[in-house]
């Protein structure tokens, strides 16, 4: 059995690939709004951060967890509405 | 079976993400996109939520209604003048929230930590905390709450190389000799320090690269914590936002043609403003023109195109730029807008601003698309740019720009800058621009002379 870091080596060198070939597409005109997109992406850690409130039997850990998923939320939240904002203005006439 | 269902959804999640990113590739697309990748976010959290692995998540959902009312707010009160500073704010949430992650999985694990995942928490909460604190510096420049000019000192760099070297010392220590909470404590500061450190050195103009580089390090720190969890969306998302922010990154590089090394440590916008250039240069002298010397010259032109820079942005007047704009087009003259690369604060700024104030995306024209251009164009507009139109950076080799790409406005038959004073831009350095004999400088606030060139064009 290999072990899961191997494997998530692995997923994290072909990923990165992935991410420089699409994002290499996007045109200088969009370029705000993908920093905001993959920023709000980026906020996929508020699952970790659901995990580890959520198995924790220690209350820091619990605490530490909550906090992390209001950040991460604010994330989320924040930078998908923010995008979706900018995205809309962007009209053809 | 219900860790294979929540696996499954992940990935469903993971490439959502990606096709929402692919979207992106044109503006027609991009907002479906952005939708498609936010439908994935909500089925990853939904279905950790719902697979049963979380027992009680009360408190977990009173963090999600707090981060929403947060981030909703956040979001439709903010001003599309004031996007860098958000962006480095919602930034330096989601770094916050990778370290946090990792601060709570150290306490949760304690004594079961393995060296991997020792090495992996550390690392996360060494990049998540200074990402958090970079972001904050980032936000109070660009707010203006301190100081937007570079901060150097001396020793800079040989004291951030010995904190960063310190500090990884220290995670080796951890890992070989666990349970020294004070030097998990340790880790956590230098995160936060560096994260300062590595941000004041850096100048207002050059905020986009920073901002690029915080996006990557908050991808990167969502990788570690995909790690620490072994957790592959996170993984995958996080190399996926640590691509994004490197490739922006390394676009506004090549756009000031500066290393990164030069960006991140070279001090650059130190002493911004100090001097005052002359009236008189070796190409000519600067000729102050009115108001109305400008109206008769755009009135008679074919092509007129407009270039953006921070100036507009400052001034808010990209509403006022796209009347005239308009008044120009009724009167059948082509209008184009320039943008450089690095014109703004942020990868794209003047094109957000515009697109607010309703201008057409098919009449934005990035550098290599327009560069060409200028030999047909019969009036260029600079309003509030500088260095990217400075012809120094082809024809000086001595200028600290020489070598940077710029749009060539000087082509065009008639260059009219907008312009405050003769104080020279961000980087202190002269614009050779204003002496050419083809450029008329007409001095004022930028809104207000775009006004009266508006009630000009439409009496006229």
């Amino acid at each position: 059995m290999v072990p899961f870091f191997m494997v998530g080596i692995y997923v994290f060198v072909l990923s990165v690939f992935v991410g420089f070939e699409i994002i290499s597409k996007v045109p200088p005109m969009l370029h705000t709004p993908l920093m905001s997109g993959t920023n709000a992406i980026s906020g996929i850690t508020m699952v970790g951060a659901v995990l580890a409130a959520g198995h924790s039997e220690n209350t820091l850990a619990i605490i530490l967890g909550v906090s992390a998923v209001v950040c991460g939320t604010i994330n989320v939240v924040g930078g998908y509405l923010v995008t979706n904002r900018m995205l809309r203005m962007f009209k053809k006439k | 079976m219900i860790d294979y269902a929540m696996d499954a959804t992940y990935l469903v999640a993971s490439v959502f993400f990606i096709i929402g990113i692919k979207m992106l590739s044109s503006p027609e697309t991009a907002a479906r996109g952005n939708m498609l990748s936010a439908l994935g976010m909500l089925m990853a959290v939904g279905a950790t939520l719902v697979s049963g692995a979380i027992p009680d998540f009360t408190w977990i959902m009173v963090g999600v209604v707090i981060g929403s009312v947060v981030g909703i707010v956040g979001a439709l009160l903010v001003k599309m003048n004031d996007m860098p500073q958000m962006v480095a704010l919602f930034n330096g949430f989601g770094g916050a929230a990778s370290a946090l992650v990792a601060v709570s999985e150290y306490y949760r694990l304690g004594a079961q930590l393995s060296p991997f995942i020792t090495v992996v928490i550390l690392l996360s909460l060494f990049v998540g905390w200074l990402t958090t604190s970079g972001s904050v510096v980032a936000f109070l420049k660009l707010q203006e709450l301190v100081s937007g000019n570079a901060v150097v000192f001396p020793l800079q760099h040989m004291i951030n190389l010995v904190l960063g070297l310190g500090t990884f010392a220290a995670m080796g220590f951890l890992v070989l000799e666990p349970g020294h909470e004070n030097i998990f404590f340790g880790i956590i500061a230098m995160g936060l320090l560096l994260g300062v450190l590595l941000v004041i050195p850096i100048g207002g103009a050059d905020m986009p690269v920073v901002i690029a580089l915080l996006n990557s390090y908050s991808g990167i720190a969502v990788s570690f914590t995909g790690f620490v969890l072994s957790n592959n969306v996170l993984i995958i998302t996080g190399s996926l936002v640590g691509a994004s922010g490197i490739f922006l990154t390394k676009e506004m590089c090549d756009g000031m043609n500066r290393s990164i090394w030069n960006v991140l440590f070279g001090g650059f916008g130190a002493d911004a403003g100090s001097g005052v250039p002359a009236m008189e240069a070796p190409g000519g002298i600067v000729k102050p023109y009115t108001i109305e010397d400008a109206i008769t010259v755009l009135e008679n032109a074919d092509q007129v195109v407009f270039v953006p820079g921070y100036g507009m942005a400052a001034a808010q007047a990209q509403h006022v730029v796209r009347e005239l704009g308009e008044a120009l087009e009724d009167r059948g003259i082509t209008v184009k807008y320039a943008v450089h690369p690095v014109a703004g604060r942020m990868p794209g700024h003047m094109n957000v601003l515009l697109a607010e104030a309703n201008v057409s995306y098919d009449a934005l024209f990035d550098m290599d698309q327009i560069n060409d251009d200028f030999v047909n164009t019969d009036v260029s507009v600079i309003i509030g740019a500088n260095d990217v139109v400075n012809p120094a950076a082809e024809e000086d080799p001595s200028s600290p720009i020489y070598g940077m790409p710029i749009l060539h406005v000087d082509r065009s038959k008639t260059v009219i800058v907008l312009k405050r004073s003769m104080n020279p831009g961000f980087a202190g350095i002269d614009n050779l621009l204003f002496y050419r004999d083809n450029t008329m400088m007409v001095f004022g606030d930028a809104k207000a002379t775009l006004t009266k060139f508006n009630e000009g064009i439409k009496a006229g």
